[in-house]
């Protein structure tokens, strides 16, 4: 799959993401967004899984830490074929399958129940250590947010990571900038962070988020790297794909009305068509 | 009879855990830097390769044992009931009960019993979080043999378990040759018709102490024994209810939330009858030896022997 099928994909991931969140009337676009190239890169090459086995105990796992981004992840397991993606019309709704945040007990694909902050890195943790337990070589991921980072759980988890050498697990950090109340830089900063996650103990790299030669490359240093857990720090826009959501704070948990619906399919419907184009 | 044993629900719970992981290889223990005071040490020293030491970082803990979950793993872990129900709370609901994974979350050195570490380590709470979590079940067995089988009950058990654990040393009343442990089912140990004394934990040994004392006083007490507070054994307390007319309820919790509003709560619905609680009256411990703070604070003999007395 080259660098062009994969934008497209990310692109139908993104018009999910806003179709979801339009159709729940709530959610939280801005961070599904911001993350949408790193979920589409997951699930169409880096994990080793099967949409018709979801529960395979040899599967690769991925733990949607920042919950709240589960726009982004049920759009993406749709397009991979774990759910029809009719289902996305739903999000929120009374009944529905896909819940406000991650359930893994109603949802094909989901490996771990998320929303509260701060706890996707400990149990990434419990599921890397069981398959060194048991001799297995599955990998295991989880998908941070840079505000997330504040949580103090997260370090925790960080410290034992690395204490017992979990080479089988890669966290990657979407570094979107934004948090609710304003930019992390000025609510509570967690900058370096990629030097924190080296004193932690992890192997680091920092990366374009949206670019995916150096996404891949990441991923790839990731599986080589040994005797350490692996953290990407990937620098992201939040909002990325729909022009007026890019950088906005206030589109982190907000649907948008119909005009601005339109709008937004209309700008990652010219994106697909130009990348369609362009093949 | 068998032999009588006293020792401190945690000691049991250490080797209860050995047993269980003899049959279970999916048994793994993690601990918060308590080993030696919750008494995972004693696993710890028999399967050193299933034991994880978290270190001092509870939640942590929470989620690692939930991923094991998730992994096929039966975690057992362990830290005072102070951090692992009590600071620990939010992560037991999120990522462990509402995903009702097989995780068995243990707090030791629960209660008052705590004695000199004082009213920061004297979790008097811990009933009361645990509860009020859906696809939570709480057990808190009240001496050696009804721990041992209640381990094992958990482990055989799909899905989230609490289990109390104690630090102080207590006198084993349950015969091991016919007793049986089925988790939501009390325990009639005393039989009786003026008054029910409804007893969890290491008060149960104490209301049967009460109980012989108040048969010699031509009272007979029934003595009920909630090791499972959680499904609560309903049917037995309202038979109970019917054919006593009075409730005493004795634990050694605070009475908001535990098992004296369990009980409360299921009367008031169902067959209303006067209760009254014995426990921790909605205030902070302190330091001193455990027996001199359990009478201080109520959880006795003589105190369940005047109480019922003064219900009748």
């Amino acid at each position: 799959m080259n660098n062009t099928q994969l934008k497209k994909l990310a692109c139908r991931v993104r018009l999910g993401v806003i179709e979801a969140v339009y159709s729940a009337k709530s959610g939280h676009p801005g961070g599904s967004l911001s993350a949408s190239d790193i979920f589409t890169y997951l699930y169409f090459k880096e994990l080793n899984i099967d949409p018709k086995n979801p529960k395979n105990p040899d599967r690769d796992r991925f733990v949607l830490s920042k919950g709240h981004c589960c726009p982004g992840l049920y759009s993406t397991l749709a397009l991979r074929g774990y759910f029809p993606a009719e289902e996305l019309k739903s999000l929120r709704h009374v009944g529905a399958m896909l819940q406000g945040h991650p359930d893994m007990k109603g949802t094909p694909g989901i490996d771990m129940s998320s929303g509260s902050l701060g706890q996707g890195l400990s149990v990434a943790c419990g599921m890397a250590l069981a398959a060194k337990l048991d001799n297995k070589d599955y990998r295991v991921y989880a998908l941070l947010g840079d505000g997330e980072s504040e949580e103090g759980q997260v370090w925790e988890a960080a410290m034992f990571a690395a204490h017992h050498k979990l080479d089988n697990l890669c966290v990657i950090i979407d570094c979107n900038g934004l948090q609710i109340d304003g930019p992390v830089a000025q609510v509570c900063s967690i900058e370096p962070i990629d030097k924190k996650m080296e004193a932690f103990g992890f192997e680091v790299m920092t990366i374009d988020g949206h670019n995916f030669d150096e996404i891949a490359d990441a991923f790839e240093n990731a599986r080589k790297t040994e005797g350490k857990p692996f953290a990407i720090i990937a620098r992201t826009t939040k909002g990325k794909g729909v022009s007026f959501m890019e950088n906005q704070v206030g589109w982190h948990g907000a649907a948008p009305n119909a005009e601005q619906y339109a709008q937004a399919v209309k700008e990652l419907t010219a994106e697909l068509e130009e990348l369609e184009g362009a093949e | 009879m068998s032999v009588t044993v006293k020792k401190a629900t945690r000691e049991s719970f250490g080797e209860a855990l050995c047993e269980v992981a003899k049959v279970n290889d999916k048994v793994i223990v993690l601990d918060a830097d308590l080993a030696a005071a919750t008494k995972t040490s004693i696993f710890k020293k028999a399967y050193p390769d299933r034991f994880i030491d978290c270190g001092i970082a509870e939640c942590d803990m929470v989620g690692i044992s939930a991923g094991l979950a998730t992994c096929g793993k039966i975690p057992f872990c362990a830290s005072f009931a102070m951090f692992s129900a009590g600071r620990a709370f939010e992560q037991v609901r999120n990522s462990v009960a509402y995903p009702k994974l097989n995780v068995k979350i243990v707090g030791s050195h629960a209660g008052i019993s705590v004695g000199e570490d004082g009213a920061t380590h004297q979790c008097n709470e811990d009933i009361a979080l645990m509860r009020v979590i859906p696809n939570m079940v709480v057990l808190n067995p009240a001496d050696h043999y009804e721990m041992l089988a209640a381990v094992k009950a958990a482990a055989d058990y799909y899905g989230p378990v609490y289990i109390r654990l104690g630090r102080l040393a207590i006198e084993s009343f349950n015969d091991p040759e016919n007793y049986n442990f089925e988790i939501g089912k009390g325990i009639t140990l005393r039989d009786g018709n003026d008054i029910t004394i409804v007893a969890t934990g290491l008060a149960v040994g104490e209301a049967l102490k009460a109980a012989d004392e108040l048969k010699a006083e031509s009272i007979n007490a029934r003595v009920i024994n909630i090791h499972t507070i959680k499904p609560l054994d309903e049917d037995l307390i309202v038979k109970a209810a019917k054919e006593t007319g009075k409730i005493v309820t004795v634990e050694e919790h605070s009475i908001i939330g535990g098992l004296g509003e369990a009980v409360a709560s299921v009367l008031a619905e169902k067959y209303p009858v006067p209760v009254k609680k014995i426990g921790i009256n909605d205030r902070f411990g302190y330091s001193g030896p455990a027996t001199e703070l359990l009478k201080i604070f109520g959880i006795s003999k003589d105190n369940i022997v005047k109480t019922v007395k003064e219900q009748l």
